[in-house]
């Protein structure tokens, strides 16, 4: 079984095992572009929706329905369906209102729409995708949230272009690389079925090109958060070990309101820079949620 | 009087016809007169964005800046169609802006609400001009708009596009 091979650095693995294998609630994020925390709670109340606030963060609510898709709010674009964990990254890049903002590997907009919201819809965010199929997923839920500093462009995120933004640079990078998922197993059973190590290796090399542009396009001082919803330090520690050789960036420490683990600093017989465990490892049994890391990089000045 | 629309950029309105150099483009003042006279939506409200058309005739709104034109895949959201004799906001502009409006909004019960998302159309007494109207509903205590309708010979049509309609279950 592929997650054995994470039995060396995962405490309570059988915790950790037996988490992976139960399925998650159906949780939303209220989207305070169109609502309030408030309103939007009041709407499933009086639609007979029953819900639990998720305590580490107040505009996420875990809800009984499987189907919130045809309730009231849900139809007002008040509710975006967001696994739980997911909305992590986005906390911790922290854009304020009136900045510039890139999401490299934006759609479906889970995180984009979470940014959206969080800079009050000014400023601009740029959310590229190198799938049209995935970016018209992007287009839609971006609309139905009622997102308005959007630009949306297609391309592969590893020769991101600034042409279209008078060249200037990004105030906060977000680089929530496609990767292996492992971390989605209880949401998506089958993903270890297609798990394998050529998989692993090619992506990692996607995920080094990403980050790497995403880190020369931020300002100086600026921000770069790196995420990935799997558990291989191939394509987590490894990738931040080698952008911080190849580029002027170093690795911040930062606080979660989740329970999480430091990340890895050696896998396999590989040292990795002692930095990256300043990045967070987030297991399904810590918080019963999905499997994710995260690491906060500054670019230097 | 040259210039052209093209297809797959967005250009900036311009802000008054003095400037205008694509014929038939609306301009910004135009916009936002426009709004003001049909739904009593005040021109401050859209203090923060700017207008993009792409196309001919599709007008989106978009709150912020780039470099005109823009040749990417979207910016901001889908807001106002021009090219016909009518403008018609889209429900995207109307679930964004129309809870400014003051007039020429029809507010539905429960059960009409419901069967507007789903895309049907209902006979309606209404007192008002006849033409494109903000439809809302209330929800958690206040009103909230649904979408576009089309009133003409006493009927409501519903004009949710078929990715949007609902059958609401609760």
């Amino acid at each position: 079984m592929v997650l054995e091979r994470y039995e060396s650095f995962i405490d309570d693995f059988d915790a950790f095992r037996a988490a992976c294998e139960r399925s998650l609630p159906s949780v939303v994020r209220v989207n305070t572009i169109k609502t309030t925390v408030e309103r939007a709670r009041a709407a499933l109340e009086a639609g007979g929706y029953a819900y639990e606030p998720c305590e580490w963060h107040p505009k996420l609510l875990r809800l009984e329905t499987d189907s919130p898709g045809t309730s009231w709010p849900y139809f007002h674009g008040w509710l975006y369906g967001q696994e739980e964990v997911s909305a992590l990254p986005a906390l911790v890049l922290d854009p304020s209102p009136g900045e510039r903002i890139f999401d490299v590997c934006a759609a479906p907009g889970s995180k984009t729409t979470q940014l959206a919201a969080m800079m009050n819809d000014t400023g601009i965010c740029v959310a590229n995708d190198a799938n049209l199929g995935r970016i018209s997923a992007l287009r839609s839920n971006a609309e139905r949230c009622g997102v308005s500093n959007l630009a949306i462009t297609h391309g592969d995120a590893r020769h991101a272009s600034l042409k279209p933004f008078d060249g200037e640079l990004f105030d906060r990078t977000l680089v929530d690389v496609p990767c292996s998922c492992e971390g989605t197993v209880r949401k998506n059973p089958t993903v270890l079925e297609e798990w394998s190590r050529e998989q692993i290796k090619g992506v990692a090399g996607v995920q080094r090109g990403i980050l790497k542009r995403a880190i020369q396009v931020t300002r100086p001082g600026g921000t770069v958060v790196y995420s990935t919803c799997t558990f291989a330090p191939e394509e987590n520690e490894a990738v931040l070990d080698h952008v911080l050789a190849a580029e002027d960036c170093r690795i911040r420490s930062f606080d979660a309101p989740l329970e999480t683990r430091p990340g890895v600093t050696e896998w396999n017989g590989e040292q990795f820079d002692p930095s990256v465990q300043h990045a967070k490892r987030i297991y399904p049994h810590l918080n019963d949620t999905g499997g994710f890391f995260c690491a906060k990089l500054e670019v230097e000045a | 009087m040259s210039e052209q629309n093209i297809g797959q950029q967005f250009d900036r309105l311009p802000a008054t016809s003095t400037e205008r150099v694509v014929d038939g483009r609306p301009t910004r003042e135009e916009v936002l007169a426009w709004w003001d006279e049909r739904f009593g939506v005040p021109p401050d409200v859209f203090d923060g964005h700017t207008f993009w058309e792409k196309g001919s005739g599709k007008l989106w709104a978009f709150s912020g800046d780039v470099p005109s034109p823009a040749t990417i895949e979207a910016l901001g959201i889908t807001f106002l169609r021009v090219r016909q004799e009518h403008w018609k906001p889209t429900t995207d502009a109307v679930q964004r802006f129309g809870q400014h409006a003051t007039k020429n909004v029809i507010d539905l019960e429960d059960e009409q609400a419901r069967a507007f998302v789903a895309g049907e159309d209902q006979e309606r007494a209404w007192d008002g001009d006849w033409g494109y109207l903000i439809v809302t509903h209330t929800i958690a205590g206040e009103p909230e708009p649904l979408g576009v309708g089309l009133y003409v010979y006493g009927e409501l049509r519903s004009q949710i596009p078929k990715g949007r309609r609902r059958n609401i279950s609760q």
